[in-house]
Formats: C-alpha cells, structure tokens, sequence
C-alpha cells in the first residue's frame, strides 16, 4: 500500500513525514511528493498544510493541475484523504485568513478567526486540548473520548452541514476539530505532534 | 479545556547535553535524543534545545540532534539558541523542529520575524526574551545576557507580537539560575500586554514556582531545566503536583 504526503511547499512538514513513517514501518509505503501520477495512483493521501489559508490555497495552486488530481482522488475516486490542520480547513468553501480566499470546496463551509472574546482567550490556541468526539469516525477507533491533542491554530472551520463534524474542542467556544464526510477526513490538531494517542490515529487513517 | 504546558530545557553544546538528567539506565547522558525521549514519554508536553554551541564550526551539530530527536519524540521540538537568519529557521524547521526561538536576531533586526512568521507561519516562530530589570522597568539583554540594549522589555514584546511571533517566551536574568522563583511581576505584565502565549521561563527551584508561574505570572506554559535535570523532579511528578493544585495540565 502507497500513502502519498502531499509536498507542495506549505511550509514545515517534517514531523508528518517522521510521524507517518514511524508508524508505517515497513508494511506501507510512505511517499512524499507533488508528482500528480503518483499522487494518482496512490491508496490514500495525506494534505498537511501550515501558515495561512492563503498561502496554502495558493502553494496548491502553484502546481499545475495539483487541484484537479486531488479532486479526482477525493470526490470523484472517493479515496481516503486526510487533511491536517490547515489541510483541513482547505476543505471549505472559503477562508478568511489574510484576504477572502476560495477554498478546495469539498466540504461546505468557512474559516474564520476564532472569536478571542475581546483578548479573553489567547491566539493561536497553542498547546494540548481535549476532544470531545461526537460522531464515531474511523480515525478515532480505539481512542479515548477526552484524550489530549496538540493545538495550534488561530482559525476555525466552521462546516455548513454539521453532520460531518466527528471532534470538537472547548477553547473560547467549541470548536470543530475533526471532521469525516465519507472518505474524507480532517484534523484541527496535530497528530504528528499528539504523542502516542496521536500516532494511533495516523495508524487508523493508514489501516482503512 | 486548554491545558497548561510543561516544558523541560535542554542546554545542548557541540551536539551534547549539558547537565541533563541523569538516571542510572541512561546509557548515555549526553545524549539529546535520549534525554528528550525520556522526557516525552514522561509527558512533557513540548521538548525544548537550547543551544549554548560557542564555536562556529560546531554549529551544525545541532542539526544532526534535531533530526535524530525528531525520529523519535512526537511532541512538539522547540529549538533555540544562536539563530541568526531566515535561513537557519528553515534549516531546523526541515530537520524536523516544530518551532524555533528567536532571541538577538529579533532584536537586532525585527525584520526576521516579521519574514519569517510570513514565510513559515506564526505557530513556528517563537521570540525569546531576555529581560533584567533596571528601576521599575525591564530592559533587554542579548547575546546570552551578555549585552543591554536598554530596550523596554514590555514594549518589545507588544512590538513582537505585532511582527508576528506566535510565542513569547520570556526569561528572567535576575532570576535565571539562581532556583527562588520565576519573576512574576515581569511575566504578568507580559502576559496582559499581549493577546500570543507567554512561556515563562528562568529561575525555577521547586514545583511551587511552576504553580506561580501559571497563576500569578498569567503564563499559558513554564519551562524549567536543572529541576528535571539529575531526576531531582520528573515531568510526571511536576504535573501531578501542579494537577493537585487545581491548574489544568494533560496527565
């Protein structure tokens, strides 16, 4: 099996790389690429993404064609994707980060900033929240409603249908932080960087 | 509910720890690697390097630990100490660190952060604050507390934020090494001046000063050294401790 990492210069993806390698050991093949054939050829994809909404949509946008494949792997083949953090948000129709950017648009929605209540709650929500898991999703398979997971983020995505919402978290209001529509999955926080609880889930999301 | 951070310094010199802790089944205690895997899974929550290289040419040997280390440990890495420019950020943050703290070259040249936090986000761009107080304000020191620059510390801080820095962490040389407390008034008045996270860091002796840090410092996380070094405390204990004291922290 190929799990293709996809690396499209948005910035820092080592601990991903790291995390799914350690967890793949020999069995699954960790690729990292933005070769669109072998994005297309692979069993499962992997969209981190740090920095801006903006300046992610436009690093995917620099590469030729890179939407449109991640587009047929996803929607059209309905192969498991995960997106990570702002690979996640990604999912929406649109961001405000920076400047109104149109989004990937798998997932109606928005992202926008967290709402701080005046300077009463600090940004990024940087550190170790719990989830509170709302709907069983196969990435959460033998996870511990409450476990901690590593935060870092100053925007929320804030999905239309609230079905697909899988997480939250409780920070200045609740905010999603992990959603599954069929085959697509995405997390808010960090599993590369959530320890060991962390790690299980990178092996659920291999072992679909 | 967002939990308070726990957060164990390494001082790291030509790819070798110095102090450290020292257990009797560590094979080797100066080892980084090995230390920062004892602390992640002892539950620390970040793992920070400092590094105190003196040489230029060893410089590079703090490369080889990160990435090593970040092989091994899945909690955030934060990596300090002698970065100079945009392109050492890049250089860490592709070994594998997950942030890197800025100290003389912030204030040297503020532009760095402002570039890099643009370049490579807010979340990975932590700027390192080393104050001393001076009358009834606190000044900045740079090059390891070796120079004053007579820079108002609190203002500095707002001026960080502001260039995008996603972290403070602040460090007091009044109270760095000497164990009887962080400097709370310095961290409290930090920490109300700006809406990022403050690290605070610099004078920890017990576990009650890590209670301090985050009450009455107002610190979203505290870092120590020498009290997790030698096994005086471990992170475990530490967090028991600052549990039993109703402050929330992942156990």
């Amino acid at each position: 099996m190929n799990v293709t990492i996809v690396d499209y210069n948005s910035g820092n993806i080592s601990s991903v790389i790291n995390s799914f390698k350690e967890v793949a050991k020999e069995k699954v093949n960790v690729e990292v690429t933005s070769d669109l054939n072998k994005i297309k050829s692979s069993d499962k994809v992997v969209l981190p993404g740090q920095g801006s909404f903006k300046s992610c949509v436009d690093a995917l946008n620099n590469i030729n064609g890179l939407v449109d494949i991640l587009h047929e792997f996803a929607v059209n083949n309905k192969k498991p994707l995960l997106g990570i953090c702002v690979g996640l948000q990604m999912f929406a129709d649109i961001g405000y980060e920076e400047t109104e950017t149109r989004g990937l648009g798998w997932i109606s929605g928005k992202v926008s900033k967290i709402d701080n209540q005046n300077g009463k709650f600090k940004l990024p929500h940087i550190g170790w929240n719990e989830i509170n898991i709302t709907k069983d999703s196969k990435i959460f398979k033998d996870i511990e409603n409450k476990s901690h997971m590593y935060f870092v983020h100053s925007y929320e995505f804030v999905p239309k249908d609230k079905s697909v919402i899988s997480a939250t978290t409780d920070y200045s209001s609740n905010i999603v932080c992990s959603v599954e529509k069929e085959n697509i999955f995405g997390t808010q926080f960090h599993p590369e960087k959530s320890d060991k609880i962390g790690l299980k889930i990178i092996n659920n999301f291999i072992s679909l | 509910m967002l939990k308070n951070r726990i957060i164990p310094c390494l001082d790291v010199k030509n790819g070798r720890v110095v102090k450290g802790i020292n257990f009797v089944d560590l094979q080797d205690a100066g080892d980084p690697v090995e230390q920062a895997k004892i602390y992640s899974d002892g539950g620390a929550d970040e793992i920070c390097f400092l590094d105190i290289t003196a040489s230029n040419e060893n410089r590079d040997t703090i490369y080889d630990v990160v990435e090593k280390t970040s092989k091994k440990c899945f909690v955030p890495l934060t990596v300090g100490g002698g970065v100079r420019s945009v392109e050492d950020i890049n250089k860490l943050l592709n070994c594998g660190a997950d942030k890197v703290s800025i100290n003389t070259a912030a204030v040297q040249n503020p532009e760095i952060v402002v570039e890099s936090s643009k370049k490579f986000g807010s979340q990975c761009i932590v700027v390192a604050i080393d104050a001393k107080k001076n009358g009834d304000k606190w000044e900045i020191f740079t090059h390891g507390g070796r120079n004053n620059t007579g820079i108002d510390a609190i203002e500095f801080a707002k001026k960080m934020e502001d260039s995008g820095a996603g972290e403070l962490l602040v460090t007091s040389m009044d109270r760095d090494g000497t164990q009887v407390g962080y400097d709370l008034e310095l961290m409290s008045k930090i920490s109300s001046m700006v809406n990022i996270p403050v690290i605070a860091s610099g004078g920890v002796g017990n576990l009650d000063h890590l209670v301090d840090g985050i009450k009455l410092g107002n610190a979203s996380a505290v870092l120590a050294a020498s009290i997790f070094h030698y096994g005086k405390h471990s992170v475990k204990e530490a967090k028991e401790y600052l549990d039993s004291k109703g402050i929330p922290v992942r156990i």
